[in-house]
C-alpha cells in the first residue's frame, strides 16, 4: 500500500479524547477577536448591542458551534471532500456569473431564495483545501516539475480569473495570495516565486514606463485611478475621500484613542463603512495606538499559534491546510489595516472576525474548524 | 524507510518555509505598526486638528440691522420676517426629482428654476444654495409639512427690511438689495457676512451711507456638523452685535404733506430747522418704492423708472442742480454790502434793460422798475437793480460771501451723491475754459443765472443762515442713533454784518406781505407767524434776440422741457425764524405761481400741525379752502376718497 501523505497509525479517537487534543488556546483567542469586533460595533451603531453587534455574536456562536462541528470530524474525510468542494465552490462562482445579484456595481451574490451567499468566500477555503490535497497526493519529486506546477497554477487561477472579473480585486489577490503560500509550504522551488516577482515588477515597471509614451498599456483614466490609489490626497472629495477620512481618524486617535463611542470621526459618519471595511478605523480612534497594536498583536498570536500548530501536524494536507488558513488570516487583516491606514488601496477586504458580516465571518470559522480538526487528528494516517 | 525519510524531509522543508513566512508576516506586521506609530503618534497634533475641522463648522450669525425711524419714532425702514427656501445639492440623491418636487411645492417659476441651476452648478454641493424669498405663509407651511419628502430643503425664516413708507421717503432711505460682486469691492474686509446667503446690503440712501452702522457685526456659532453637513449639536456662539438704529431728523407728518402737495410734479422741498440744522423735510418727487428693490426689481418696473420723463430715480433735493435764479439775489444783495460799495439806500433806475460792455442785459420787467433801492430791489426781484448790485460788489466777492452761506459746496449728509453745485469763480473759468472772467458773467451770476447752480438743500441751507444771521448752520439727517442724541459741533460763525442780513430780511419779508410783493398772494396772514420769502424762477433755454424782439414767450406756450424751473425760498416765522424752506418745481413756470404756496402749505403745516387755521390763509383764500375742507368732512364720512387740501 502507498503510503503518501504521512503516518499510517490506524488510530480512532473518541469524542473525549479529541476535545481534550483540541487546542483550547486558539479557540480562546479567535473568541477574543471577535469580541473586539462586537465592542466595535456596539460602538458604530451608537452604544447599543442592538442590530449589528447582537447579530454578530449569534452569527459568532454559531460559526463557533461549526467550527467545534468541523474540528471534531475526522480530516481524512475532509481530504476526501476537499476536490468536490472545489467544484462546488467554481460552480458556484460560474452560477454567479451568469445569474448573479449586482451590487454596488460588481456581481458577487448568489442568490439561493432563502438566504445570498458570495461564492468567493468559500472559493477561498476550497482553494486551499485543493491545493493541500494536491501537493498531499502529488509525490513530492514532482512538486517543482513545471508540469506539476503549471497544474497547481491552473487550479489557483481559473476561480482568481472567476472572482476577478465580477470584479472583485481584493479577493482575487487574497486568493492567489493563499494558493501562492501552499505551493510555498508545499515546496515548490524558490526559483518559481523569485520569477513571479521578477515577472510582476516587470509588469508595473512597463505600465508606467508606458504612460505618455506611443505603446501606453493603460487608458488615462486607470492612470489617474492609479494615481487617486498611490494617494488619495489628490482626490478628496471624490475616490481619496474614504482612506483621507480614515487615517484622519486614526491619526487623530492618538496614543490612548479618544474613548468608546468617542469617535468624532465614526459617530458623525465621516468615516464610511465603518461597521465592515473601515472598522479598524474606529477601533484605532476610539482606543488609540495601545487599541491598534492590541489587535495586531492579538492578530499575530493566533498565527503564531496557527503556525506552530502546523508545523505539529504529521499529514501533509493538513499541515498545508493549516498552513494555508493561517496564512489566508494573516491576508485578510494585513490588507485590511494596510488598506485603512493608507498604505493600499481600498479593495473592500473585511477585518477577520471583526468586521460584520455573516459569509466572511462563518467562512472563517469552517476554515478554523479544518485547521483545528487537522490539528485534533494531527497524528491520524492519511491514506491516499 | 524511503518514504519515511522523503515524509520527513517534506515535513523539514514545510517547517522551514513556515517559519520563513511566519518571519515575513511579522515583517508586514511591524510595518503596519510603524505606520500606526507615524500617524497616531508622530503626527497625532495634525490628525486631530484636521478631525476638529471636520467635526466643527464656524457659522456666521448674522446680525439684525438696525432699523431707522423718523425723529418722533414713527418707524421708516424695519425687519419683517422673510421666509426664505435654500437647497443643498448633496443631500439630494436625486436632483432632477428634488427640483421637480420643490417647482411644484414652491410654485416657482422658469426662470427661478434656470436661476437655481446656474446657482447650483457655480457652488459647492455641500452648500446651500437660496432658491426663494419672500414666501407666503400658506406656501413655507405646505414646504415644511413636507420636507422630510424633500431631502436637500432648506426652509429657514430670516428678517428682510421693508419701507412702510414706501416712496414717501424712498430717497433719503434709499434701500438694501442683494450683494452683489461690486458691492464686495467697495465693502472690504467683511465679506463673512456679506456672502451669507440672502445678505442684503445698502444700495443707496441712508441705507448705503450708514452701512456700517446699520449692519452691525457678525457673530459666530461653531457647531459640530456630520458628514452630510447636518447640525449634530451647538458648542459654543459668540452672539454679534446688532446694527444700530437711526433716528432721523425727518419730520415724518410733514414728509408725508410735502410728498403729497407736490404730487404729479416734478419737484423737491426741502425744510431745514434754522437754529439746530435738522433737515425736517427732504421730499423729491415723484419717487419710486423701495420695497421693490429689495429681492430684485423686475426688468419693466425698472423700464418704466428709467423712462419717465420726471426722473423718479433722481433724488432732486440733493442731486438735482438748478440754476437758483432770483432767489439768489440776497446773496448778490449782502455781497455789495459788504464790499462797502452801495448803501442798502443806494439807489438805482431800471429802464427794463441795462447796457454791458455791447450787450443788453435785460430786466424781466420789460417797461422797468424805475428808481429802485434794495428793499425795493429785493421786494420786487428787479434784476437791473442787482445787475449794478454785482457789478459793486465783484464777482470775488459774490463767490466769497457766497461760500460762507454754503454755495458750492455740498453739506456733508449720511446720504451718498449730494452734490456741489456751482459756484463759478475766475479760478474755476480759468480751469474749465482757459479763458479769463468775463463782466457779463459776474451779472449773470447776480441774479442767479449764468454757469451758477445749486441744489434745493443748498438754497434751503443758504435761506436758513439768512433767517438765523449769526451762525453757518450746517444741515443734518442723522439725529441720534440706538437713541443717543449726536452731539453737535458747534457752528461756524456767520461773519456778515448784521446790518446785511436785516436789509435782506426785510426784502424777504415785503416779498411776502406787501401788496406788490412777488409771493404777497402766498403768505400766511397770522402776523405772528408770518414768512418772509424769495421766488426765483430760472430760465431753462436761451432767449435769442429776435424772440425778444417779438415778445417772450409765454411758459404755457412752450413744451414741458423748455418751460422755467419755478423757485421759492423762505423762513417763518419772521420774527423768530424757525424754520427754512426751499421749493422748486421743475417747469413748473414762475416762482411766485408754482413754487411759493408749496412753501407757504408746507410751512403751514410745520407752524400749526396738520390743520392750519383759516385765519392764517390770506384771505382772498379762506373760501375755498373752508369749502374744500367742508367736502372732506363728507367723503370721509361716506367713505369716499377725500378731497385734496391744497390751498390757491
Amino acid at each position: 500500500m502507498m503510503r503518501r501523505g504521512g503516518f499510517n497509525e490506524e488510530v480512532e479517537l473518541s469524542i473525549g479524547q479529541k476535545l481534550l487534543r483540541f487546542n483550547w488556546l486558539l479557540a480562546a483567542l479567535l473568541a477574543a477577536a471577535a469580541t473586539v469586533g462586537f465592542l466595535m460595533l456596539y460602538s458604530v451603531a451608537g452604544g447599543t448591542l442592538e442590530g449589528r453587534a447582537e447579530r454578530q455574536i449569534i452569527l459568532f456562536a454559531l460559526g463557533f458551534g461549526a467550527m467545534m462541528l468541523v474540528a471534531m470530524i475526522d480530516i481524512r474525510f475532509w481530504r476526501r471532500l476537499s476536490v468536490l468542494f472545489y467544484i462546488g465552490a467554481l460552480g458556484m462562482l460560474v452560477l454567479t456569473h451568469f445569474f448573479g445579484e449586482t451590487g454596488k456595481g460588481a456581481q458577487r451574490w448568489l442568490d439561493l431564495r432563502f438566504m445570498q451567499i458570495q461564492p468567493s468566500e468559500p472559493m477561498k477555503i476550497a482553494l486551499v483545501m485543493a491545493l493541500a490535497a494536491f501537493y498531499h497526493w502529488l509525490e513530492p519529486e514532482r512538486v517543482s516539475r513545471p508540469f506539476w506546477v503549471a497544474v497547481a497554477l491552473l487550479i489557483a487561477l481559473v476561480p482568481a480569473a472567476l472572482v476577478l472579473q465580477q470584479p472583485d480585486l481584493g479577493t482575487t489577490m487574497l486568493l492567489l495570495a493563499g494558493a501562492g503560500v501552499v505551493m510555498f509550504l508545499a515546496g515548490v522551488s524558490w526559483w518559481y516565486f523569485g520569477g513571479v516577482f521578477m515577472l510582476v515588477g516587470a509588469g508595473v515597471w512597463a505600465v508606467f514606463a508606458s504612460k505618455g509614451a506611443s505603446w501606453q498599456i493603460l487608458k488615462d483614466y486607470q492612470y489617474r485611478r492609479i494615481e487617486t490609489f498611490l494617494d488619495p490626497s489628490k482626490d478628496p472629495l471624490g475616490a481619496g475621500y474614504h482612506i483621507t477620512q480614515s487615517t484622519i481618524a486614526i491619526g487623530s486617535g492618538g496614543l490612548d484613542g479618544k474613548g468608546l463611542l468617542r469617535g468624532s470621526q465614526t459617530h458623525l459618519r465621516f468615516l464610511p463603512e465603518a461597521h465592515t471595511d473601515f472598522i479598524f478605523t474606529t477601533l484605532a480612534e476610539e482606543f488609540g495606538f495601545r487599541g491598534g497594536i492590541g489587535l495586531l498583536s492579538l492578530y499575530m498570536l493566533i498565527i503564531f499559534v496557527a503556525t506552530l500548530t502546523a508545523i505539529r501536524i504529521g499529514n501533509m494536507f493538513g499541515r498545508l491546510l493549516a498552513g494555508g488558513v493561517a496564512a489566508t488570516f494573516f491576508f485578510f487583516f494585513a490588507i485590511n489595516v494596510a488598506m485603512v491606514t493608507g498604505l493600499a488601496p481600498v479593495v473592500g477586504v473585511p477585518l477577520p472576525l471583526v468586521s460584520y458580516g455573516g459569509t466572511s465571518m462563518l467562512t472563517l470559522m469552517f476554515a478554523f474548524g479544518l485547521l483545528l480538526s487537522a490539528q485534533v487528528h494531527g497524528d491520524s494516517a492519511a491514506e491516499r | 524507510m524511503f518514504d519515511d525519510r522523503r515524509e520527513r524531509d517534506r515535513r523539514a522543508t514545510f517547517t522551514r518555509r513556515a517559519i520563513v513566512l511566519f518571519g515575513a508576516q511579522l515583517g508586514v506586521a511591524g510595518v503596519l505598526g510603524v505606520r500606526l506609530y507615524k500617524l497616531q503618534i508622530v503626527d497625532q497634533a495634525q490628525y486631530r486638528k484636521l478631525a476638529e475641522d471636520n467635526r466643527i463648522n464656524p457659522e456666521t450669525i448674522a446680525p439684525e440691522r438696525g432699523e431707522i425711524f423718523d425723529r418722533a419714532g414713527a418707524p421708516l425702514a424695519v425687519n419683517r420676517p422673510n421666509y426664505t427656501l435654500s437647497f443643498i445639492r448633496e443631500q439630494a440623491k436625486d436632483l432632477e426629482k428634488a427640483i421637480a418636487d420643490l417647482r411644484a411645492l414652491a410654485s416657482l417659476s422658469d426662470r427661478e428654476v434656470q436661476s437655481l441651476r446656474r446657482k447650483l452648478k457655480r457652488s459647492a454641493k455641500f452648500k446651500p444654495v437660496l432658491v426663494k424669498e419672500d414666501l407666503d405663509w400658506d406656501t413655507f407651511a405646505r414646504l415644511n409639512a413636507n420636507a422630510p419628502a424633500l431631502p436637500g430643503a432648506l426652509l429657514d425664516v430670516g428678517l428682510v427690511r421693508t419701507y412702510p413708507e414706501a416712496d414717501k421717503l424712498a430717497h433719503v432711505i434709499g434701500y438694501v438689495g442683494a450683494v452683489t460682486s461690486r458691492d464686495l469691492k467697495r465693502h472690504k474686509g467683511d465679506d463673512r457676512l456679506l456672502r451669507l446667503p440672502g445678505a442684503r446690503i445698502g444700495k443707496t440712501g441712508v441705507e448705503l451711507a450708514a452701512e456700517k452702522t446699520l449692519r452691525g457685526e457678525a457673530g459666530v456659532r461653531r457647531v459640530e456638523i456630520n458628514a452630510g453637513g447636518r447640525e449634530v449639536a451647538e458648542i459654543d456662539r459668540i452672539e454679534g452685535d446688532p446694527g444700530s438704529d437711526l433716528t432721523l431728523t425727518i419730520d415724518l407728518a410733514l414728509q408725508r404733506y410735502a410728498m403729497k402737495r407736490i404730487e404729479k410734479e416734478s419737484a423737491a422741498v426741502v425744510v431745514m430747522d434754522c437754529i439746530t440744522g435738522d433737515l425736517l423735510v427732504l421730499a423729491s418727487g415723484p419717487a419710486y418704492d423701495p420695497n421693490k428693490f429689495v429681492f430684485g426689481i423686475s426688468q419693466r418696473d425698472w423700464d418704466d423708472l428709467r423712462r419717465d420723463e420726471y426722473d423718479p430715480l433722481r433724488n432732486k433735493a440733493l442731486a438735482g442742480e438748478y440754476p437758483p435764479g432770483s432767489t439768489f439775489k440776497m446773496i448778490t444783495a449782502i455781497a455789495a454790502l459788504e464790499a462797502g460799495k452801495i448803501s442798502p439806500r443806494t439807489s438805482f433806475t431800471c429802464t427794463g434793460r441795462m447796457k454791458f460792455g455791447d450787450r443788453y442785459f435785460h430786466c424781466w420787467k420789460r417797461a422797468g422798475h424805475g428808481r429802485v433801492d434794495m428793499l425795493r430791489g429785493v421786494k420786487n426781484s428787479c434784476d437791473v437793480y442787482f445787475y449794478e448790485a454785482a457789478l459793486s460788489a465783484g464777482i470775488d466777492k459774490i463767490a466769497e460771501v457766497a461760500r460762507k452761506f454754503g454755495v458750492g459746496e455740498a453739506p456733508k449728509l449720511e446720504i451718498p451723491n449730494v452734490r456741489d453745485g456751482l459756484l463759478p469763480t475766475r479760478d474755476w473759468v480759468r480751469k474749465t475754459y482757459k479763458r479769463g472772467w468775463n463782466g457779463g458773467e459776474t451779472l449773470n451770476v447776480g441774479i442767479g443765472q449764468g454757469a451758477l447752480l445749486m441744489t434745493p438743500l443748498q438754497m434751503a441751507v443758504m435761506t436758513a443762515r439768512i433767517a438765523n444771521g449769526a451762525e453757518q448752520v450746517q444741515a443734518r439727517i442723522v439725529k441720534a442713533i440706538n437713541g443717543v442724541e449726536l452731539e453737535r459741533a458747534p457752528f461756524e460763525p456767520l461773519d456778515v454784518s448784521k446790518d446785511a442780513i436785516d436789509i435782506v430780511k426785510a426784502g424777504m419779508f415785503a416779498v411776502s406781505n406787501e401788496p406788490g410783493g412777488t409771493a404777497f398772494r402766498s403768505r400766511i396772514a397770522d402776523p405772528e407767524n408770518a414768512l418772509a420769502g424769495k421766488t426765483g424762477t430760472a430760465q431753462v433755454r436761451r432767449i435769442g434776440k429776435e424772440e425778444r424782439a417779438a415778445g417772450v414767450k409765454k411758459n404755457a406756450d412752450l413744451p414741458w422741457r423748455l418751460r422755467d424751473h419755478a423757485l421759492f425760498v423762505a423762513f417763518a416765522p419772521v420774527k423768530t425764524p424757525r424754520y427754512a424752506i426751499s421749493v422748486i418745481v421743475e417747469h413748473g413756470g414762475g416762482g411766485s405761481k408754482a413754487a411759493a404756496p408749496v412753501a407757504r402749505d408746507v410751512l403751514m403745516r410745520a407752524l400749526y400741525g396738520p390743520q392750519p387755521p383759516l385765519e392764517a390763509y390770506p384771505v382772498h383764500l379762506r373760501r375755498e379752502i373752508a369749502k374744500a375742507r367742508e367736502e372732506a368732512e363728507k367723503a370721509k364720512a361716506t367713505g369716499a376718497d377725500p378731497v385734496k387740501i391744497m390751498g390757491e
